[in-house]
């Protein structure tokens, strides 16, 4: 039995934003993973609840005009997982959702939940922002566009202001073309966990097949929000690729986290899989970017 | 012929429809829901609560404190009883604490009419508390400054034992020129049951009695320790155990029920169902003991033991509960799975602090042993360059073996055969070689372990057990056994032999699989891998019994002397083999007979006075991931000697559980707290029990002894699954890196740490080796 004063079923986007200016310290809930637990915990308990569950305006996974795959915040890490689109021209997000808790959640949980939670350890997150998502944020007065990258706003914190919706998360086809990405879900268990380190690579090779062409890198749980590391990525463009710039990599990327100790893993041992498998995320996209397995 | 056949469970159908009937499951109308309120700190005394707020919210009912609660002090661990009260467990608790020792202890209850108004009274009451330093571990806790927990232990020892058997003193012995010699201590963490249904009782009350339905292993015992919890006659107490979704020790203890079935008393005898959380279940209610266990070995270059010396400190935590019995266990089994020239020597200490509470959980102290024990012989190996399974061929416990300590014989041993098979499962001889001298990032190692384990608790403590069977018209039986079906397969096994012995289909033998104490058989319950054994062996008498009943009325009906009859396959023949009168025909006519009425029942107690040593061994091959500290389980198997099985594939499903418990114990499990004795991760996220992901596949073998005491053979099988795993697996990584982890869990944190140790890696950010 949980404990919900009330819960109202928007019959739109621009029904469920009303409802949320409407219900006083109403709370959005879609698949319910994260929201039904916190009330469980008592930290939601007694809340006023707008469920967007039903919504299909936010499901969806289809490929615009110009290329750019737009994914419905409401999809859930299963049908992700399985979409042909995705399969085809971004599995690397597949693979990430795919190792989110266990069939029964990724059966519930959404894409859109995964990202305004705004938790470093989310598993979309990391393939997310190598891939360069560009969310799409409804409101009263309309949408605005921003990178996933700038809506981090500190530990469970997003942009995202009272009664405003993510309505659509969309990878501009320059991010993913002829791109081969991998993400290394760190935990203690291999299913039913969150990750201890998370760690997304995405990119692009030369015609030479050896070159670094385009390269990103991201990080869960290395920071208080999930992050890109910028400057390793520009440090790597533009270099063959060798088990020397793998651990190169890993020493870069070092001077961009900043993990912290807490009784789950000491800082030193997240330092540890930031250098390892930053290495070992590079070499699997290389493969999967069509080079050479090192 | 029903023993040693692989018959499907009794209760398979019922399990896999959902008709199996379970505590929740026989929630009555206008039950009332209990929580109870926890204290938030570990070590202090309750001084005022401030309930108006709680009081006030709708749908509560009442809210009791300890202020409000009986003042008996009672024990919970689910031993028998003993009237002798130097045998008695302690007496360290009341149902509702006014002095704390645990973090979430129980200082009182809402009574509620639902559970979400049972939650937002707990969120808003207020208590006050009188508050003294957490003692985290035993070091803190036997400091001359701590805190006494408990008036009559000083110290906060709440017992200490030791042992010498054979001359000199340990030391003395080790001292002699040209031994080998190692002393190292081992640390094992505590762990939890984590069975699938948590606690949970519903109790009301019918003409001046409490009824009690429970989740228990004990329905007899908890029934004895809610009259001394509550100070009722414990004739007016009446628990019934339905199935129940796993217990592992941690439900022979008796944690809720006498709360409970006084709530019940509060609330004018209406239905209340107290039902714990997960996280309560994992941080108030038993654990497995956290120990630091030191261990002294000296041996000859050849091998042979000369001297041991075990010196354990064991966690109690606040309460009591099975107490100083877990490592007291671990001490004799440390003295009994090897031999040695000379001595042989123990102290082992249990020591109160403000952690959760150890009690009994699968294997009663030998997991903590085994780890401890079976590291200290691969470590031993390792120094005298000799192959770890020729150096526990060579010493472990022979047949014949007499225990100085218990009496208790070692009446047939598979042990050596065990791990001969087992070492041919794995390709020992061959990895052992070919995993010499590796280098690079990931590593194979394979390890081993072994361990004995008893059948029961005679002579510790009582054995006793009994069992009714009821012939009913068509031939059939109805069989009632005081013993309790956990999950482990109980009722089939007993159906089983009940089937054997009176040459029945186990068709027609119909077990009532609830145990209700108003009219079931008495019987202590399932724990200490007893049943099979001890309560077979009242089932055997019972069966005994029931046949020369009928074969007396037989020779009654048929006017021929009862020892000329035999009762074979449904019917009374004669010495010839000739069909004299089927079973069913004879059944009728006891029932009606208007000349010779007779009931043909049977009921009987034994006292069971033997014991036997079950064996077993594990091997593992592991890879590990050196950088990232992931350790791989490529290969594994148990092979265990318990005798003859009564029924092969659930002896085999017994093994694959707690093997995964193993596993757990081994790689990942382990309950957190902070300095303040809170718990950090008391649940099934944050708490790492192994997914079916993390399992490898599980291999089990047998070796099968005809044990000559035991029904058809038979030996203990419930606990000592989960018992060599965790060392196996701990010495494969040995193995593999030569990086002697001394602590449970080999989490990826600690191994990484111990490669850095050994220099088998560089800080961060360095180079590898």
């Amino acid at each position: 039995m949980f404990d919900v004063q009330k819960i109202y079923r928007a019959t739109s986007v621009e029904d469920a934003i009303r409802a949320l200016h409407r219900m006083e310290g109403s709370i959005l809930i879609s698949g319910g993973s994260d929201v039904l637990i916190k009330i469980r915990e008592g930290k939601l308990a007694g809340c006023t609840l707008v469920s967007i569950n039903d919504l299909q305006e936010l499901t969806g996974i289809v490929m615009e005009e110009d290329g750019t795959i737009k994914i419905g915040p409401g999809e859930t890490f299963t049908r992700i997982t399985e979409h042909p689109l995705i399969r085809q021209h971004i599995p690397v997000l597949g693979h990430a959702v795919d190792q989110a808790g266990g069939p029964q959640l990724r059966n519930v949980a959404t894409i859109g939940g995964n990202v305004c939670n705004g938790v470093t350890s989310a598993d979309s997150a990391g393939a997310l922002l190598v891939l360069g998502a560009q969310l799409e944020i409804t409101g009263r007065d309309g949408m605005r566009t921003l990178p996933l990258e700038q809506f981090y706003k500190g530990p469970g914190r997003v942009d995202l202001n009272r009664g405003e919706i993510l309505t659509a998360i969309r990878i501009p086809q320059k991010d993913y073309q002829g791109f081969g990405g991998h993400y290394i879900k760190y935990a203690q268990r291999a299913a039913m966990d969150i990750a201890t380190l998370g760690c997304a690579v995405s990119l692009r090779l030369e015609e030479d097949r050896q070159t670094i062409a385009d390269y990103r890198l991201a990080f869960g749980v290395a920071a208080p929000t999930p992050i890109r590391c910028r400057k390793t990525e520009a440090a790597v463009m533009g270099k063959p690729v060798s088990s020397r710039l793998l651990e190169e990599i890993g020493q870069l990327a070092l001077g961009e986290v900043s993990p912290r100790t807490s009784w789950r893993a000491s800082k030193e041992f997240r330092q540890r899989l930031v250098c390892e498998l930053s290495g070992r995320a590079t070499a699997q996209a290389v493969k999967h970017a069509g080079g050479e397995t090192l | 012929m029903s023993v040693g056949k692989s018959i499907s469970r009794v209760d398979a159908y019922e399990k896999v429809t959902g008709r199996a009937m379970y505590t929740a499951d026989l929630e009555r109308p206008g039950t009332l829901v209990a929580r109870v309120i926890r204290s938030t700190i570990a070590n202090g005394v309750v001084k005022r609560f401030h309930l108006e707020k709680a009081l006030a919210v709708p749908g509560v009912v009442k809210i009791l404190t300890c202020f409000d609660g009986p003042e008996f002090l009672f024990p919970t661990a689910g031993h028998p009883w003993s009237t002798d009260k130097s045998h008695q467990d302690v007496a360290d608790r009341r149902l509702l604490n006014t002095r704390v020792r645990v973090w979430g202890d129980d200082i009182g209850a809402v009574i509620a009419e639902n559970e979400v108004a049972a939650q937002q009274a707990l969120r808003l009451i207020e208590v006050e508390y009188e508050e003294y330093p957490p003692l985290v571990t035993v070091e803190q806790a036997m400091a001359p400054d701590a805190t006494q927990l408990h008036p009559d232990f000083p110290g906060n020892i709440l017992k200490q034992t030791e042992f010498r058997i054979g001359e000199p003193s340990y030391t003395q012995a080790a001292e002699e020129e040209g031994l080998a010699r190692i002393s190292k201590t081992y640390g094992v963490q505590t762990v939890q049951h984590c069975h699938i249904e948590t606690a949970v009782s519903i109790a009301w009350m019918e003409k001046g009695r409490i009824v009690i339905v429970s989740s228990t292993q004990i329905p007899h015992i908890v029934r004895r320790v809610i009259g001394q919890a509550t100070g009722l006659s414990w004739g007016k107490i009446r628990v019934i155990k339905p199935y129940i979704g796993g217990g592992f020790g941690n439900k022979q203890e008796v944690l809720y029920e006498p709360l409970n079935a006084w709530l019940t008393t509060q609330v004018g005898g209406r239905p209340v169902r107290l039902e714990l959380s997960r996280e309560e279940v994992m941080a108030c209610t038993r654990v497995r003991h956290a120990m630091d266990i030191t261990i002294g070995m000296a041996a000859r270059p050849d091998g042979t033991f000369v001297a041991r010396r075990f010196e354990g400190y064991s966690n109690q935590g606040g309460y009591a509960s099975h107490g100083h019995s877990i490592i007291a266990n671990a001490a004799n089994g440390f003295r009994n799975l090897y031999t040695q020239e000379k001595v042989v020597e123990a102290q082992a200490t249990t020591v109160y602090t403000n952690l959760t509470s150890g009690g009994a959980m699968r294997g009663y102290g030998i997991p903590q042993l085994s780890f401890a024990m079976e590291s200290a012989v691969d470590d031993l190996a390792l120094q005298l360059g000799m192959d770890p399974l020729e150096l526990r061929l060579k010493n472990a416990m022979p047949e014949g073996y007499v225990d100085p300590g218990t009496g208790i014989t070692c009446h047939v041993s598979g042990l050596r055969d065990c791990m001969q098979r087992g070492a041919e499962h794995i390709g020992w001889a061959k990895k052992r070689a070919a995993y010499q001298n590796q280098t690079g990032p990931l590593r194979k190692g394979v390890g081993m372990a072994i361990f004995s384990y008893k059948t029961g608790v005679h002579p510790i403590s009582l054995e006793t057990a009994s069992c009714r069977m009821i012939l009913n018209q068509d031939g059939t039986m109805q069989l009632q056994m005081g013993a309790t079906e956990i999950g482990q397969g109980a009722d089939t096994v007993f159906t089983q032999m009940a089937a054997q012995e009176l040459e029945l289909s186990p068709e027609d033998i119909h077990i009532v699989s609830q145990q209700d104490t108003d009219v079931t058989p008495f019987d202590t319950g399932a724990y200490a891998s007893r049943q099979t054994y001890v309560s077979g062996m009242a089932l055997q008498k019972t069966a005994r019994s029931l046949k020369r009943r009928i074969l007396d009325y037989a020779s009654g009906l048929l006017e021929k002397p009862a020892d000329t009859l035999r009762l074979e396959q449904g019917n009374i023949r004669d010495v010839q083999g000739n069909d004299l009168m089927a079973l069913d025909v004879l059944a009728t006519e006891a029932f009606y007979s208007l000349e010779r009425p007779l009931h043909i029942t049977a009921e009987e107690s034994i006292h069971c006075t033997d014991n036997t040593y079950a064996f077993g061994a594990c091997f593992a091959e592991v890879e590990v991931d050196i950088p990232v500290g992931k350790v791989k389980v490529l290969d594994i198997i148990n092979v265990h000697d318990s005798g003859v099985l009564i029924n092969p594939q659930l002896a085999q499903a017994q093994v694959h559980g707690g093997m995964s418990m193993g596993l757990g114990y081994a790689l990942g499990e382990q309950l957190l707290y902070n300095d303040k004795a809170v718990p950090l991760n008391n649940n099934l996220l944050d708490y790492k029990l192994p997914t079916a992901l993390d399992t490898p596949e599980l291999y089990v073998d047998f070796v099968e002894t005809v044990d000559p005491t035991g029904p058809y053979g038979n030996k203990a099988l419930g606990e000592p699954p989960a018992i060599p795993v965790a060392p196996a697996v701990r010495n494969a990584v040995l193995h593999a890196t030569g990086v002697a982890v001394g602590s449970l869990p080999l989490n990826s944190q600690k191994l990484v740490e111990a490669f850095e140790q050994a220099g088998l890696l560089k800080k961060a950010g360095g180079e590898n080796v």
